[in-house]
């Protein structure tokens, strides 16, 4: 098991080593001078070539990827063009705020997709099913910006119950916040339904065709436990896979709705950066997004392992029949 | 839904002397592509208390539909459209879900066919069993005492320590008492078997069979056992019903049926099974000709109209009505006095007529054999397979052989014979460069070392060695149509082009009795029997020298095995080429083979010629198997039991590795410490065993 | 209701042809509707200018965000454009760039999913390790990556989106490849002389192509879904050329005002698209039985 988690771990980071050279190198690529970036095209001639002297702009490529990752490991994000202040507050601040975001529309709809999948398996081919599965798939091709334009001019500018903004100022309760937060959360609570639904179904229908459900069926079980003792248990498996990879749109695929309800979450401070070309900001929000992203598959990972005994059993080397 | 409110006592009781299970003018269809198909019609048939009942048929004969009915399971298009099925004085059909619940619950238990399979994944095997004494109102405790002891009686050693285990952690043998513990827990009137015993091995499966025969007999449960195969319901069953495409067409005593089948199908059935002692070159196994067509496909009349040697203009246009032919005995056939006779006069009349019905007239003589037959002007011809040391260790430290050495000389039959883990399999493997073996393993055609792996092989040498798979719906690609999976051999191998390769290959065609009109079709529009021949075709495209058949006909039905089986003799006959032929089923290997290996645990226990290994003296591990095959000719002597399962090949015993279930093992304890020699039998049998073969011939009393 | 076995159990093997499945296909409404609109927008990105009232560029302050009327069936936008005709028009650039992105993306996919499924070893643990590394950023994300590093352009576009396209294909049909490794045709080809990429390309891509045209369909969603997204964010098809995603963007302030034509006719256009692609996928879907 030991040697599992080892190789798990070395290849994750394995991941993220392979991830920061795309990054760093697609940083080279920017054309322009960082030291202009940053001074502006006002800036004397001089200063600038002090300033790049001074960021080390003319060292070999290895050796400046090489520093760059190690301010990296030190917690060091760089400094940004446009603040001319450390990164890494700034990224640290939106993690925290696109993790709040993430969570309500997590805790929303990862119940909502797995009773919908689960219901529409059951009633695989009639009309239950059609109309979940149809809605569900509708649902999910309307970009972000289409259903949060909608969902604003409906809730926010026509009834006006809910507020704009996702943000609801400093020192909000915890239920203010959360009143701020619902509209944003609806286009990727519709988003993501659709998606989980698809999944639960597919491993619903797949346990529920199984040898073992039969078993449990013809032992005379009541519905109840077949249900929930026999077919959740192993159908629930791969959606949980689905659900940790969606975490990496969740975190900083949420431009879209960051921007329409001006909210600081990762998304929108990559996008910002991107449109000011602040380079050091976009590299450090991409990859912290990155470490999100692999660290929530990680976690998936573990927890299917402690969930499917098969699972456990190939992750730590047993074979089958090894019973006298 | 509630939960169960009967009372402790289970439902109400049957009145004594009522069947266990009354099935009356069953009629099912199924509805494919909008239109109502029959798969099974009217069938009837009655199991008293205690009896043991077997239903016999092929694919498509619709037994499992009959079972799944039993216990109302059947998928969401199927429909019982006719009869009834009472079990333990309830009409099953009528009633509600609740009484249905607990009739599942208490009266019926189902074993099926593929134990692992069976079990939830998740879940202990212990809590699974245990669940079913749940259903009885027992507490925790009792319900684990309850477990444990169940487990017991299906003769688990350590119930505790399974009890604790996940179903992947099982063999097939030990998973399968599991599920039959958890069957028999709720001492259910009726206990239905779906084939419980085809997907374990023959030494498992004669433990689990006398396991449910004296089961039976404690419990006093009544039995429906459903099967293909016929000599395992010869073995367990008083009764039996022989089901052809949906109807039952004979009915009777065990006994009786096997040995004077009174309809012709059950002739054709049982004639087409290699019996002990007959072999290739008696003539070639009866055929039934014609193909098993499916329940819907039947016209009106009799099912087995199109196919019977009896037939008459009666038959085509009105279905027979069972006849008894004696108290207990039924018939559906019009002229059952003659079918009786046909099976007396056993093989000498034999039809030859294929699948295909192609007439003899259109064999072409045998075309040149690409490759020479290796010049052979001493008195002993060189081998054309030779093995030498031959190993092979997978990651993890599982051998899968040991030190294996064989020859083969050219144009016989050698066959090889084991079970799960023997090594087999990767023998085969190996030999055709597909696995790589250990260094220091050496394989040799024609006396010229071969290249570890099929790639570097020359074409020349890839020409001459082939095989046929088991299993020819993966072994066909599904895309390709079948003109173009024969041309490949051609083109590839032996170089053809343009019209000389069209020639070739409808000659290729002619000779496995395959039809123009089969080309253009896909593997999946074909029988099981029509892929298996173009598998063969694919093999002798481009005149092999030696072909590796890997149990070709396991996953074929009995009697299209018996056509394929002829058609590899017939090529054998014609091409000169050498076989070795893997199976696990000894009737099949006697018929076909020359010589015999007999491999256990990845090493050769025994090796000589086919009458020599049968007629004895034999290996402890062969006279075992032998044993626990069940035959259809009635008693065989006293039964060898093994104890225990098939070691693992990761960590094969020490000394020799069969010692830990041999009943032979010696009382010094140098079979626990040393691993045997090889000592020579008679001429070209040699047996490795501590016990010399005189001894071994003496212990054994005479031929099986 | 009762759990009861959902697979149909199975008959003997059928002798008969089965009816070939783009016929199949045809007949099912999912695909005819999908298909329709679909073939909608392509007569209007193809013949559009000839099709549109007005010309989508030409500007009258006189009648800006003028309501829909007979003039102007869908209105005018704040810079007094025609919205039809800029609707009608918009749907050019969007369905030259999405399939060529698509198409770039499965074939290199295919090509690399292959190779990792059949080799295995080396080559997939690397490759895996650099599908994964892409994979872990939303494709938002990489797209502003590089459309940062190279500038927007149509051509980058198709680029950007064929590169994120690639792992998520490769993943997949390197998934269909591992399900066939097991079956024997595999090394009975091999023992017929076959060489590695002639298996590959002869043996397993047939079996493999089903799901590859699935993986394009619902790709091809992702792409319109994509490009509309990174064109409202100013990152995709940039002004003055009609574009659905760009229009919303540049007219949704607006909305408050309660000129709502402006944008809900782009968005109309956008989300009838997406769903057309998206019912085709379903019924390739339910053809191959995937």
């Amino acid at each position: 098991m030991a040697t599992f988690l080892l190789r798990r771990l070395g290849l994750m980071l394995l991941t993220l080593l392979l991830l920061s050279l795309i990054v760093f190198l697609a940083g080279q690529v920017l054309p322009g001078d960082p030291a202009r970036a940053i001074l502006g095209p006002l800036a004397a001639p001089a200063a600038v070539h002090s300033l790049d002297a001074q960021l080390g702009v003319n060292r070999p490529l290895i050796i400046r990827y090489v520093s760059w990752l190690g301010g990296l490991l030190h917690g060091n994000l760089g400094t940004s063009y446009s603040y001319r202040s450390a990164v890494a507050p700034f990224v640290g601040s939106a993690l925290i705020n696109s993790f709040k975001l993430a969570a309500l529309a997590f805790v929303i709809v990862v119940p909502l997709g797995i009773a919908g999948g689960v219901v529409a398996a059951l009633r695989a081919g009639r009309l239950t099913d059609r109309i979940i599965s149809v809605t569900g798939l509708t649902l999910a091709t309307v970009p972000e910006f289409v259903s949060g334009i909608v969902v604003i001019i409906v809730f926010a500018v026509t009834l006006k119950v809910l507020p704009v903004t996702a943000a609801a100022g400093p020192g909000a309760s915890f239920w203010q916040q959360l009143r701020h937060l619902i509209l944003p959360a609806i286009p990727l609570i519709l988003v993501l339904f659709g998606y989980f639904a698809r999944m639960a179904r597919a491993g619903t229908i797949d346990a529920l065709a199984s040898d073992y459900t039969r078993t449990a069926v013809l032992k005379g079980l009541p519905q109840r436990t077949v249900l929930l003792r026999h077919v959740l248990r192993n159908s629930l498996l791969p959606t949980i896979t689905v659900i940790a990879t969606q975490t990496g749109y969740l975190i900083g695929g949420l431009v879209v709705v960051e921007t329409l309800f001006n909210y600081q979450g990762i998304g929108g401070l990559i996008y910002k950066a991107a449109q000011a070309k602040d380079f050091p900001m976009l590299e450090g929000g991409v990859l912290t997004v990155g470490v999100v992203y692999a660290l929530a598959t990680l976690a998936a990972d573990l927890l299917l392992i402690a969930l499917s005994p098969q699972l456990r059993a190939a992750a730590t080397g047993h074979a089958a029949g090894d019973a006298a | 839904m509630s939960e169960t409110t009967a009372t402790a006592d289970g439902p109400p009781e049957a009145p004594a002397g009522t069947a266990a299970l009354e099935i009356s003018g069953l009629s099912i269809t199924y509805r494919t592509g909008g239109v109502d198909r029959p798969a099974v019609q009217d069938v009837s048939l009655r199991i008293t208390p205690g009896e043991a009942y077997g239903l016999v048929g092929e694919s498509g004969s619709g037994k499992s539909t009959v079972a799944l009915a039993v216990v109302r399971y059947l998928p969401r298009n199927g429909r019982v459209s006719a009869g009834s099925i009472t079990v333990a004085g309830q009409d099953v059909l009528g009633l509600s879900r609740g009484r249905l619940r607990e009739l599942r619950a208490r009266s019926i238990s189902m074993v099926y066919q593929e134990p692992t399979r069976a079990l939830n994944p998740s879940l202990r095997v212990g809590a699974q069993v245990a669940e079913v004494f749940a259903l009885g109102g027992m507490d925790a405790r009792e319900r684990q005492d309850a477990t444990a002891q169940m487990l017991g009686k299906v003769r688990i050693a350590d119930p505790a320590a399974v009890m604790r285990r996940y179903p992947h952690e099982l063999s097939g043998g030990m998973a399968q008492r599991v599920v039959i513990a958890m069957a028999l827990a709720a001492s259910p009137e009726l206990l239905i078997l779906d084939e419980p015993t085809t997907a374990l091995d023959a030494t498992v499966e004669a433990e689990v069979l006398d396991l449910i025969a004296s089961l039976r007999a404690e419990f006093g449960t009544s039995v429906l056992f459903i099967s293909h195969n016929l000599a395992v319901i010869a073995k367990v069953c008083d009764r039996v019903g022989v089901l052809y495409a949906g109807s039952m067409i004979e009915e009777g005593a065990a006994g009786t049926v096997f040995r004077k089948p009174a309809h012709p199908y059950t002739v054709g059935l049982l004639r087409s099974v290699p019996r002990r002692g007959q072999r290739k070159d008696h003539g070639p196994l009866p055929v039934i000709p014609g193909f098993l067509p499916r329940p819907d496909e039947v016209g009106a009349g009799c099912v087995f109209a199109s196919r019977c040697p009896l037939v008459v203009e009666q038959c085509r246009t009105s279905a027979p009505p069972p006849f008894e032919v004696e108290p207990g005995r039924v018939s559906r056939c019009y002229r059952w006095a003659e079918a009786e006779n046909e099976m007396e006069e056993g093989t000498d009349a034999a039809d030859t007529v294929s699948d295909a019905a192609v007439p003899d007239g259109l064999l072409t003589p045998s075309a040149e054999p690409l490759v020479n037959p290796p010049g052979a002007v001493s008195a002993v011809p060189p081998p054309v397979i030779a093995l030498r040391h031959v190993s092979k260790t997978f990651h993890g430290g599982v051998q899968a052989l040991s030190d294996v050495s064989l020859e083969v000389i050219a144009g016989q039959t050698l066959g090889i014979v084991g079970e799960s883990g023997s090594g087999k399999t990767t023998l085969a493997r190996v030999l055709l460069g597909l696995i790589p073996p250990d260094p220091g393993s050496e394989v040799a055609l024609d006396g010229v070392a071969l290249a570890p792996s099929a790639q570097r092989r020359p074409l020349a040498q890839l020409r001459a060695l082939q095989i046929v798979f088991q299993n020819a719906d993966s072994a066909l690609n599904r895309r390709h149509s079948v003109r173009w999976l024969l041309s490949q051999p051609l083109a590839r191998l032996a170089g053809l082009s343009g019209a000389a390769l069209r020639a070739r290959l409808n000659e290729l065609v002619a000779e496995v009795r395959l039809e123009q009109r089969h080309l253009p079709l896909r593997p999946a529009q074909l029988s099981g029997g029509l892929k298996q021949r173009v598998a063969i075709a694919r093999a002798f495209g481009g005149g092999p020298e030696v072909v590796v058949c890997d149990e070709p006909t396991s996953a074929l039905d009995v009697s299209v095995q018996a056509a394929i089986l002829n058609l590899l003799a017939d090529l054998q006959r014609r091409e000169r080429v050498t076989y070795l032929f893997i199976s696990h089923d000894l009737g099949v290997v006697r018929y076909l083979s020359d010589r015999i290996v007999v491999l256990y645990l990845g090493r050769v226990m025994e090796d000589g010629p086919a009458e020599a290994v049968f007629d004895g003296p034999h290996h402890p591990y062969t006279e075992a198997l032998l044993s626990a095959v069940p035959q259809l000719d009635g008693v065989v002597a006293d039964r060898i039991r093994l104890d225990g399962e098939i070691p693992s090949a990761a960590s094969p015993p020490d000394g020799c590795v069969f010692h830990t279930r041999c009943p032979r093992r010696l009382a010094s304890g140098i079979c626990e410490t040393t691993p045997p020699p090889v000592l020579d039998a008679d001429d070209g049998h040699s047996i490795r065993c501590h016990i010399p073969p005189a001894e071994l011939r003496s212990l054994q009393g005479g031929t099986l | 209701m009762t759990i009861s076995q959902t697979a149909p159990a199975p008959a003997a093997a059928p002798l008969a042809a089965a009816p070939p499945r783009w016929r199949r296909l045809t007949r099912k409404p999912t695909f005819l509707v999908g298909a329709a609109i679909l073939l909608f927008w392509v007569v209007c990105a193809i013949a559009g200018s000839s099709i549109a009232p007005d010309s989508p560029l030409a500007q009258s302050l006189l009648a800006t965000n003028a309501a829909p009327s007979a003039a102007h069936w869908f209105g005018t936008d704040q810079l007094g454009r025609d919205v039809l005709s800029r609707v009608l028009v918009g749907s050019r650039d969007i369905l030259i760039i999405t399939p060529l992105a698509t198409v770039l993306g499965t074939v290199c996919g295919t090509a690399l999913g292959l190779a990792m499924g059949y080799f295995g070893g080396v080559l997939d643990a690397v490759a895996s390790r650099l599908v994964e590394a892409v994979l872990a950023l939303p494709s938002v994300m990489v797209a502003f990556l590089f459309i940062v590093a190279l500038g927007p352009s149509e051509l980058t576009l198709i680029i950007v989106i064929g590169f994120i396209f690639t792992p998520l294909i490769a993943r997949t049909v390197r998934a269909a490849v591992l399900a066939e490794r097991h079956l024997d045709y595999l090394p009975a080809a091999r023992l017929l002389g076959a060489g590695a990429w002639s298996v590959m390309v002869m043996e397993i891509l047939p079996n493999v192509l089903p799901a590859v045209l699935v993986e394009f369909s619902v790709r091809l969603g992702y792409a319109i879904f994509t490009v509309a997204t990174l064109s409202f964010l100013g990152f995709g098809i940039q002004p003055p050329t009609p574009d659905w995603g760009s229009d919303i963007a540049a007219n949704y302030g607006v909305l408050a005002a309660g000129y709502w034509w402006e944008t809900l006719f782009p968005a109309l256009a956008i989300a009838s698209l997406i769903i057309a692609i998206n019912l085709i996928t379903d019924s390739l879907e339910q053809v191959t039985g995937s």
